[in-house]
């Protein structure tokens, strides 16, 4: 870290998971209604939640991510039926591997969003980033070489 | 690298350039990405405009681009857009990626630093996704000209002959002995007030003769096997008892049948029928059932009366359900609502309270083919009312009940108001919360109604009960309300109250749902595809919903969409084949391992398991392509088309700027 915390607050990178049919487009429905909300979520679209391999989240957290989200359409309501289900299944299971790798719990959230959610999506997203600011960068590492690169790449892309 | 990629930031005027530094953006990414295959990067102005995509068609041409990254607004509004104009390019429209840095981005965050860095970050992550891209092709399935229609109230009925008199054949499943609906219950429809029959029963008799039509009452679906244009129903013909092909709809057999039963469907507990019943004088099919839960035969095994009568011999009392099994399409889901159970609210007195009526029963009451041949009586059966409440919104608009707004329910309780002034003279008092008439001719109604007399009270009705305070009050029915605009408590003495109990989906709709493979809301309406745009179609192509079955609505609205989805489906039929979208999975034969996991994930049966090679095999017409079981292989045999593991791991990368080394970075 170049800039002490007294100076520059941190900033964790954050990788979202989205379905297509209801958590990707209440991230549209926030963007179309100009909710704003921390800039920190990166997202990928998945068509449903149930593709969400336990291996994205592991990869993200490998390569550097401070936290990751997990979001879909809410119990019932799942454009495939019963697919949300499984993420959540997931979910609970590597909040377990999380923890005996040494990593918070708080790093992985699981949200629940509506396509007409886009205030709760954005509420969220702010709460998220909030609790992982707390939190503090993910100490995978920290002597890495790859995560000395990722500061300085995140600084240089800002 | 071996691909040619290029990556078009758009402006989208000032939407995304306002706040994302879109010049920065395309620089930074022909030059920092160009070790990712990144040849050419531009910004313009509306890349969605036909000079942008002009733009995309010429670097295709010219710089021989191999993939093509479009930073711009969500996939979900021009994905297409730029994947037809790769595709004139002669590119495949497949290795087109669209990432979205509006409304993910400029529209959502004011720090103009971090919008653009995460501008950055966005677009290395289409282009590291874009690299494993394939080319693809839409699936291509025939449909099969037949549709089925669920449901034969208004909504079925109208999709029916749509579809019918366009040509095409369809079957009707109704779960009743008649097709009708609620509609067939009403006494007069709002603002109009025409007569619900004598608009209705014509088109009753049109699905009745319609040569193209198949009429299935009394049936109810079991199962749905296939998928879009390819469906095979199963449905099962409840018997009857009665044989349809020598039965002339005479009605003999229900007036010399001895046995008298509650009618609780048709007349809502009103009035009384035979074991063996047409629900209503214009029932169609005309051939009555004999119902096996009441007549005596089937308990006792005596009677016949029907059989020993029956001119034509059509009662055989031997006949068993059947199990049909139709080729459908396209499927029409129009199953209606469920009333309100206003029991529920023990408060309001229903059955406690005599003459406390629900809104079917009034309909019921006021019909002049009903119980009292249309006179609005007390529960005596002579006694007019003097003074009549109507109750707007019981079970609606309520935290503790439904949430929701039934839609109907004002208009209805203005429409009571008026029969009751018409037909009794008496007073007439309706307690609302807010008086809702938003469609043509409704608000009209209204001014009509307070020009009648009808005593409007603004306030939610807190208790009807029989307990008199006052002389005034004795034998009364007294509705205790907050009348909320002048702020006082009221005591309304009258002789009878109608409840607006309001509409609830179908007691099994997430039954149904589930067999059908389509989605319900948390109230169990059936979610539509884009609740603006695609209001009749599902998320399940091929099955399409209209009606109440969607959500609350009125009959204009249930025939608009009635006819919305014989539209639709006839554009469908037109077409003879159906493009899917090649978004599926497939299993390699080679690596699975036949654990059978993925078989029970699947959410549409569409994975087959072959017990002789034991491998499992994943029908592409069936899937929907959620990609559950491409996450759950533990051997990693299933892959997903467009959302493949290389995919998703790429993007992560490129998410991560773990695709550039750090001196490019810098640089």
């Amino acid at each position: 870290m170049t800039d002490t915390p007294e100076t520059k607050p941190f900033e964790p990178v954050i990788i979202g998971f989205t379905c297509n049919w209801c958590s990707y487009r209440a991230a549209d429905m926030a963007g179309t209604a100009r909710m704003k909300y921390a800039p920190n979520v990166r997202l990928i679209r998945l068509m449903c939640s149930g593709r969400l391999d336990p291996t994205f989240v592991f990869k993200a957290f490998a390569g550097g991510a401070d936290a990751v989200l997990i979001s879909g359409c809410h119990p019932g309501d799942c454009h495939y039926a019963t697919q949300n289900y499984k993420a959540m299944r997931r979910f609970y299971l590597m909040k377990r591997v999380l923890a005996q790798l040494g990593i918070e719990s708080g790093r992985l959230k699981l949200l629940w969003a509506s396509a007409a959610e886009g205030a709760i999506f954005a509420k969220e997203i702010n709460s998220f980033v909030e609790q992982v600011r707390a939190l503090g960068p993910l100490h995978w590492n920290t002597n890495s070489p790859e995560i000395l690169d990722k500061t300085v790449k995140e600084e240089v892309i800002a | 690298m071996t691909e040619r990629i290029g990556v078009y930031v758009c402006h989208c005027g000032t939407n995304i350039a306002g706040v994302v530094d879109v010049a920065a953006v395309s620089k930074w990414a022909g030059e920092a990405l160009a070790g990712r295959g990144v040849v050419i990067a531009r910004d313009y102005k509306f890349m969605c405009s036909s000079l942008g995509q002009e733009l995309i068609q010429k670097d295709i041409k010219e710089q021989k681009l191999t993939r093509v990254v479009v930073a711009a607004c969500s996939p979900h509004l021009h994905e297409r857009t730029f994947r037809n104009a790769c595709k004139g390019a002669g590119l495949n429209p497949y290795l087109c990626e669209l990432v979205s840095i509006r409304e993910q981005d400029s529209w959502v965050h004011t720090d103009k630093v971090a919008a653009t860095a995460k501008a950055k970050a966005i677009i290395s992550g289409g282009v590291e996704r874009v690299i494993h891209h394939e080319a693809l092709e839409p699936l291509r399935v025939p449909i099969h000209p037949a549709t089925m229609v669920v449901g034969g109230g208004i909504a079925g009925i109208q999709a029916a002959l749509e579809i019918a008199d366009a040509g095409f054949p369809v079957y009707l499943v109704e779960r009743e002995p008649s097709i009708g609906g609620h509609m067939a219950q009403f006494d007069k429809t709002f603002p109009t007030l025409d007569c619900s029959a004598c608009i209705l029963t014509p088109k009753m008799v049109d699905v009745g003769n319609h040569p193209n039509i198949t009429l299935m009452t009394y049936s109810e679906v079991q199962k749905v096997d296939g998928y879009v244009g390819n469906f095979a129903v199963t449905v099962k013909k409840k018997a009857r008892y009665i044989k349809e092909a020598d039965c002339t709809g005479c009605g003999i057999c229900w007036e010399k049948c001895p046995w008298k039963f509650v009618d609780e469907v048709f007349e809502a507990g009103m009035a009384k029928r035979k074991a063996v019943y047409t629900p209503f004088p214009q029932a169609v099919p005309k051939y009555p059932v004999i119902d096996d839960q009441t007549c005596v035969y089937f308990s006792k095994g005596t009677c016949k009366a029907c059989q020993k009568f029956c001119p034509t011999n059509a009662i055989d009392f031997e006949q068993k359900d059947e199990l049909l099994t139709v080729q459908v399409g396209n499927i029409v889901l129009a199953t209606g609502f469920d009333l309100f159970d206003v029991n529920r609210i023990p408060q309001y007195g229903y059955k406690r309270l005599a003459n406390v009526y629900t809104n079917l029963e009034f309909e019921r009451l006021c019909n002049a083919a009903g119980p009292t041949g249309g006179n609005i009586v007390l529960r005596d059966g002579k006694t007019v009312p003097k003074a009549v409440g109507i109750v707007h919104c019981v079970g609606s608009r309520d935290q503790n009940y439904n949430p929701y707004c039934s839609s109907v329910c004002c208009m209805q309780s203005l429409k009571f108001a008026h029969l009751v002034h018409e037909r009794t003279g008496a007073d007439v008092y309706n307690f609302y919360i807010d008086i809702r008439t938003p469609s043509k001719g409704y608000e009209e109604f209204y001014q009509r109604l307070l020009e009648e007399g009808t005593h409007f009270v603004r306030g939610k009705v807190a208790e009807i009960t029989d307990t008199a305070r006052t002389p005034e009050e004795e034998g009364k029915l007294v509705i205790q309300v907050e009348d909320t605009l002048i702020g006082k408590q009221r005591r309304i003495p009258v002789d009878m109250v109608v409840l607006s109990a309001g509409l609830q989906a179908r007691h099994d709709a997430k039954d149904v749902a589930k067999m059908f493979g389509i989605a319900c809301s948390a109230e169990n309406w059936y979610t539509e595809r884009h609740p603006k745009l695609d209001p009749v179609a599902t998320m399940t192509e091929g099955i399409y919903i209209a009606g109440c079955a969607q959500g609350p609505k009125d009959i204009p609205a249930s025939v608009a969409q009635g006819a919305a989805a014989a539209a639709r489906i006839l554009g469908k039929i037109q077409q003879k084949e159906i493009a899917l979208e090649p978004v599926r999975a497939s299993i390699n034969e080679e690596q699975c391992s036949g654990c059978r996991i993925c078989n029970s994930l699947c959410p549409f049966s569409a994975i087959l398991f072959h017990e002789d090679k034991m491998v499992s095999e994943v029908n592409p017409a069936l899937c929907q392509g959620c990609g559950t079981c491409v996450a759950a292989c533990p051997a990693g045999a299933i892959s997903g088309t467009g959302f493949s593991n290389e995919q998703i791991l790429s993007q992560i990368e490129g998410l991560l700027l773990l695709n550039i080394p750090v001196k490019e970075a810098v640089a």
